[in-house]
């Protein structure tokens, strides 16, 4: 069966993904954000006042920019970046953050807790936060706030707490688990600001739909830019929700390859990488039903990705959907690749990608080279890199004040 | 009838009530996780619920996801838990239940996970991830098989809403103390009184109340009200002692202290 538009259902399936796999202490909070969700995706005003916010305070639309040198480099089809780097804070985070902050003013809830792993997430809830008076608790895995300190930092400036969170991989997927256990306790008076397509329902949906403003507007750029559809696009993947906000709007465009990335990391071994679309199976993790990293007892296995946006063993629900009808093609690039990437769109194009972003960019060149430059691919260069300045540094063996 | 149903209809014919304690499987061993549950038992506990450890348990504190980290650190897997307890279960007077994650239920399959636990001797299943809406598949082969599916209500969950899960439920119902995660609370909220009481008034179904049971007031508070009593977190942080202590001594902790339990029942 082609893939549909129309999910999730009522009960938040993709096909057989997804779904609601949490204590019955959530279920109501998940019941009334998915009823107040509803209402306010049938309320203009509320569509309004957050379209004004992705212009005057984003800075939406992001620019759709061809990346003329970079292509030139890899000699095949034209290669465009579209610049979720230059919205406000940085990444495509805020997109979510800001409609999530709206549903949680609706709501009538003052506190807000997120998970964050490369802090993009993280510094987005609070920003979002702050702009609407709300508290804001963000945890971090011990190791992603080693590896992503100026994310810490901003986070902390902008007025939130950082929780640091010491158990299991000390990494998104347990910080993502203390959000739970928080959520547990605070429910009646805290929203869950959850950072990407993954989770119980109505979270896969939610962000999705927030997140879809990428690929609609790329839609509407490329038919004014180049006057037709792009022939591929090309996302990271971990979570996966700048992929699937910049797919969704072209999943009915069947003339338009979409592929996501996966983190590849040192390698196909178990543990080496992050990849569970490529190497996983289906099985429950944090609520939902998707592909997921286990071993044969159904525990999590402990995964590797050198970007910690990326650094996650499991899915989101909408992408496993996507990679059982075919509609998705989803591969994964290595953490070599990915510095190389990095490097190559720096000094060809003056533009620092984070490192989960150097993912996209990597594959998108090696397709590039293969493909005619009369053809088009579209990078959804997610976010910049000035946060990985740091970690690169480090991994380089080079200092860094 | 299943175990649980028989159990429970003896102690309300007798005018008393089950303490259930809580333990981990494989913590620090499998060995001690089965000289636990026989002195338990030997003390009076009428079951015994064990937690099949799991990486990602959300709705617990930090005292039971300790003991899971500890117990997976020594790679103890499901089949093993099964096979012990197929030892234990023939020589116990008391009903097990598995606390599980539905992660692991569906990686091993519904169905073989209900019948290789049956196989084992386990009386019911508690999924604390699996809420009512998704719980059909499972819920089906649970009654097939006459093991129980114990489902959970909550404070907050909507009267119409906790009639409906009780529908759904066999074995017993447990009612969750607070709004919250796993571990030792110094007060419980007075409220549950009443929320039980009610709870009782609309269903056959024996209420079982845990999360935050640690003390002999808690004890002496919720047993007038309900069919049995929980109790995890004080239980494990006790095991935890295992490693490091001589086990005799922690095993006669553990015994006194149930003993301290269960005289506060009477």
């Amino acid at each position: 069966m082609p893939a549909t538009t129309q999910v999730p259902d009522a009960t938040g399936r993709f096909g057989p993904f997804g779904g609601r796999y949490v204590p019955e202490t959530l279920t109501r909070a998940l019941e009334q954000l998915a009823a107040e969700y509803q209402r306010a995706a049938g309320d203009e005003s509320f569509q309004a006042e957050l379209a004004e916010l992705y212009r005057h305070y984003v800075g939406r639309p992001s620019p759709l920019y061809h990346a003329e040198r970079l292509s030139r480099r890899c000699g095949g089809a034209q290669i465009y970046l579209k610049r979720e780097d230059l919205n406000h804070t940085g990444a495509h985070k805020i997109n979510n953050t800001l409609g999530q902050a709206l549903l949680t003013r609706r709501m009538g809830k003052p506190r807000v807790i997120a998970e964050t792993g490369a802090g993009q997430h993280g510094v987005a809830t609070a920003t979002a936060c702050a702009r609407f008076g709300l508290e804001c608790v963000v945890y971090m895995g011990e190791e992603d706030i080693r590896r992503q300190k100026p994310n810490v930092f901003s986070m902390r400036l902008l007025g939130a707490e950082v929780r640091p969170v010491a158990s299991g991989s000390r990494t998104l997927r347990d910080a993502i688990n203390e959000a739970m256990r928080d959520w547990m306790s605070s429910v009646e008076t805290t929203h869950y600001c959850l950072g990407s397509v993954v989770g119980p329902h109505p979270f896969p949906q939610i962000v999705r739909d927030f997140q879809s403003v990428i690929g609609r507007e790329t839609r509407r750029q490329c038919l004014d830019q180049l006057g037709r559809l792009p022939d591929l696009i090309v996302a990271c993947v971990g979570g996966g929700s700048n992929a699937g906000g910049m797919f969704y709007p072209f999943i009915k465009d069947d003339d338009v390859a979409l592929v996501g990335v996966e983190a590849g990391g040192r390698g196909e071994k178990m543990g080496d990488h992050a990849a569970p679309l490529c190497f996983g199976q289906p099985g429950v993790l944090h609520g939902s039903f998707s592909y997921v990293m286990q071993d044969e007892d159904g525990q999590t296995c402990d995964v590797h990705s050198i970007s910690a946006g990326l650094d996650y063993p499991g899915t989101g629900p909408e992408h496993s959907y996507w990679k059982d009808t075919g509609r998705v093609d989803y591969t994964n690039a290595r953490d070599d690749e990915i510095l190389a990437a990095f490097d190559a769109l720096a000094k060809s194009e003056g533009i620092l990608p984070a490192l989960e972003s150097s993912h996209a960019v990597a594959k998108a060149m090696q397709l590039a080279a293969a493909r005619k430059p009369e053809e088009a691919i579209v990078v959804c260069l997610s976010g910049r890199g000035d946060k990985d300045a740091a970690e690169i540094a480090r991994l380089r063996g080079e200092k860094f004040e | 009838m299943s175990k649980i149903d028989q159990l429970f209809d003896q102690l309300r014919r007798a005018g008393r009530k089950a303490l259930m304690p809580f333990v981990t499987a494989g913590d620090p061993d499998l060995e001690f996780t089965a000289e636990v549950i026989r002195r338990l038992v030997a003390h009076g506990s009428s079951l015994c619920e064990l937690g099949i450890p799991y990486s990602d348990p959300i709705a617990d504190g930090p005292v039971i996801q300790a003991s899971y980290t500890r117990s997976l650190a020594k790679r103890v897997k499901l089949a093993e838990i099964l096979d012990t307890l197929g030892r234990l279960t023939p020589e116990l007077a008391a009903p097990i239940v598995t606390m599980v994650s539905y992660a692991i239920v569906y990686r091993h399959g519904l169905g073989q996970y209900v019948a290789d636990a049956k196989r084992a001797g386990v009386a019911g299943l508690i999924v604390p991830d699996l809420p009512a809406e998704e719980a059909g598949p499972l819920d089906e082969i649970c009654r097939r098989e006459d093991v129980s599916l114990i489902q959970l209500i909550t404070p907050i969950t909507p009267r119409d809403r906790a009639l409906r899960i009780a529908e759904r439920t066999t074995g017993f119902i447990y009612y969750v103390s607070v709004t919250g995660i796993t571990g030792e609370r110094t007060e419980l909220p007075p409220e549950i009184l009443r929320s039980v009481t009610w709870l009782r008034q609309q269903t056959p179904l024996p209420v079982c109340i845990g999360f935050g049971i640690s003390r002999p007031d808690h004890v002496r508070m919720l047993s007038p009200v309900a069919d049995g009593l929980i109790v995890g977190s004080a239980i494990v942080r006790r095991i935890a002692q295992a490693e490091t202590r001589p086990r005799e001594q922690v095993l006669d902790e553990i015994g006194d202290y149930v003993a301290e339990l269960l005289a506060a029942m009477q």
